[in-house]
């Protein structure tokens, strides 16, 4: 008998919004022109483009000029990261990144011919703030510190690290691709100078995300090579994706707390809550973050004995989509440096998330497979009661 | 005091996770309270997973030091 497959790897990629689908399709199909040409068809384009924008604006709290769109959340960090670091040259060649940043994120800082410094976090993965003013003392031209974890779900004291960084003159970069579009996002309120999300994380489709910044931030273009988005990134606007997340963002207005997403967010939270408990409850099993201050659709957690791809495979025969952060045999063989830096078990490891689309049972659903398949690993190891 | 028998050491160099805390799990289980035992492991998830399974278990974890091409660690059974 075919099970009916749920897919649980919301925070990987998630499914495109109806109104992303809707806008890909339409721009595409009838807004050809380029808009930097000043045709009927180029302008029609730009108008497109700048409605687009002005939509993200204001999502993020910012004025239309500061807002750069790029291929996608990766882009739109190595645009912040490396952007910075070869803009301030007058700068201490110093930055700072909380030790469980997005790969993403680590990799663009050890690029970027700066000295590159991890901070330490506490074992629900919050940076020490603490360590953070230490580093900062020593000088930094800039700091990431991500919004929330993209393994854990940790929401970061991002408010308290940026008046640490105003203190200390150094830019703040907040990767919040895991939180845009689901809490609300706010340049000011965050007080962060550089803000990198991305679209495939919320349903606004894939191959489009954006930098946002504030007045003071410096920054170099990774790619140059024309006059497009304001000389901060050259290229032929992928229009329809832009479109697409523009028109997800109206639809979801994540800043309203009467809007869609805030209602998906209070609902994925009971979600979370619920598979915390049973997954808790498993013999030798730890939930990873906190069970307060952390995104409302992910739930990470580890279990003793087991390997988690292995485990992860056996969900998704059983007809679940996880992911593992765990690489013991297979892959690179290194451990989640996520994990790590909490002192977290590192084996074992499986991320679930949540989207529009996961309801009802699935919570109990999803426990009763998880705990058969955590079991009959343990058998197969000999290990475990 | 230290246990009346020599630790037991267990030899899980060359496997990969979660091999190793399963082999600590056994021989601690093994072992009686107050005695050491020692896990040799080359697994880079070894160094978090091993004091993380003491603190699950309630073991006492007493450190690690460079074994060749990996790690010895050492745990005290508590109870």
């Amino acid at each position: 008998m075919a099970t009916q497959r749920v897919y649980l790897d919301h925070a990987s990629a998630a499914p495109a919004h109806p109104a992303a689908l809707a806008a890909l399709a339409q721009v595409a199909r009838s807004l050809p022109g380029d808009p930097s040409r000043r045709h009927a068809e180029g302008r029609a384009a730009r108008d497109l483009l700048e409605s687009a924008r002005a939509a993200t604006a204001a999502a993020l709290g910012v004025a239309a000029e500061r807002v750069a769109f790029t291929s996608g959340g990766t882009e739109a960090v190595h645009l912040a990261v490396r952007g910075v670091a070869t803009a301030n040259r007058a700068r201490p060649r110093r930055i700072l990144s909380a030790a469980v940043e997005h790969s993403a994120v680590l990799a663009a800082a050890d690029a970027s011919g700066c000295a590159h410094t991890r901070v330490p976090v506490d074992r629900d993965g919050r940076v020490d703030l603490d360590a953070l003013a230490a580093a900062l003392r020593d000088g930094a031209a800039l700091v990431n510190l991500q919004h929330a974890n993209h393994e854990t779900g940790t929401l970061q004291p991002v408010a308290e690290a940026a008046a640490l960084c105003r203190d200390a003159d150094a830019l703040l970069h907040v990767d919040a691709c895991q939180t845009f579009g689901r809490l609300p996002v706010d340049v000011v309120t965050l007080g962060a100078d550089l803000v990198s999300v991305s679209a495939a994380k919320f349903g606004g489709g894939r191959g489009t995300g954006a930098l946002a910044w504030s007045p003071r931030a410096r920054f170099r273009p990774l790619l140059s090579g024309d006059e497009r988005e304001g000389r901060r990134r050259a290229g032929l606007e992928h229009l329809p994706g832009i479109a697409a997340m523009a028109e997800t963002l109206l639809h979801l207005r994540p800043g309203d707390p009467q809007g869609p997403a805030a209602a998906e967010v209070a609902r994925c939270d009971r979600l979370r809550r619920r598979l915390r408990a049973r997954l808790g409850d498993l013999d030798d099993v730890a939930v990873h973050g906190p069970p307060n201050d952390a995104l409302p659709h992910i739930v990470a957690a580890s279990a003793l004995y087991v390997d988690g791809e292995t485990l992860a495979a056996e969900l998704d025969r059983a007809g679940f989509a996880v992911h593992s952060g765990s690489s013991c045999a297979s892959t690179s063989g290194r451990p989640s440096h996520v994990l790590v830096a909490m002192g977290a078990l590192t084996h074992g490891h499986v991320r679930v998330s949540f989207g529009p689309d996961v309801a009802g049972d699935v919570v109990e659903r999803f426990a009763e497979a998880f705990a058969t398949a955590v079991g009959a690993l343990r058998a197969r190891l000999g290990a475990g009661r | 005091m230290s246990a009346s028998r020599p630790a037991t050491v267990v030899d899980a160099l060359g496997k990969p996770c979660p091999v190793p805390v399963i082999a600590l799990a056994k021989a601690v289980e093994q072992a009686r309270p107050g005695e050491e035992v020692v896990v040799l492991s080359d697994d880079a998830g070894a160094k978090v997973d091993i004091p993380v399974w003491c603190r699950m278990k309630g073991h006492e974890y007493l450190g690690q030091a460079e074994a060749g091409r990996g790690w010895s660690f050492r745990v005290r059974r508590s109870s």
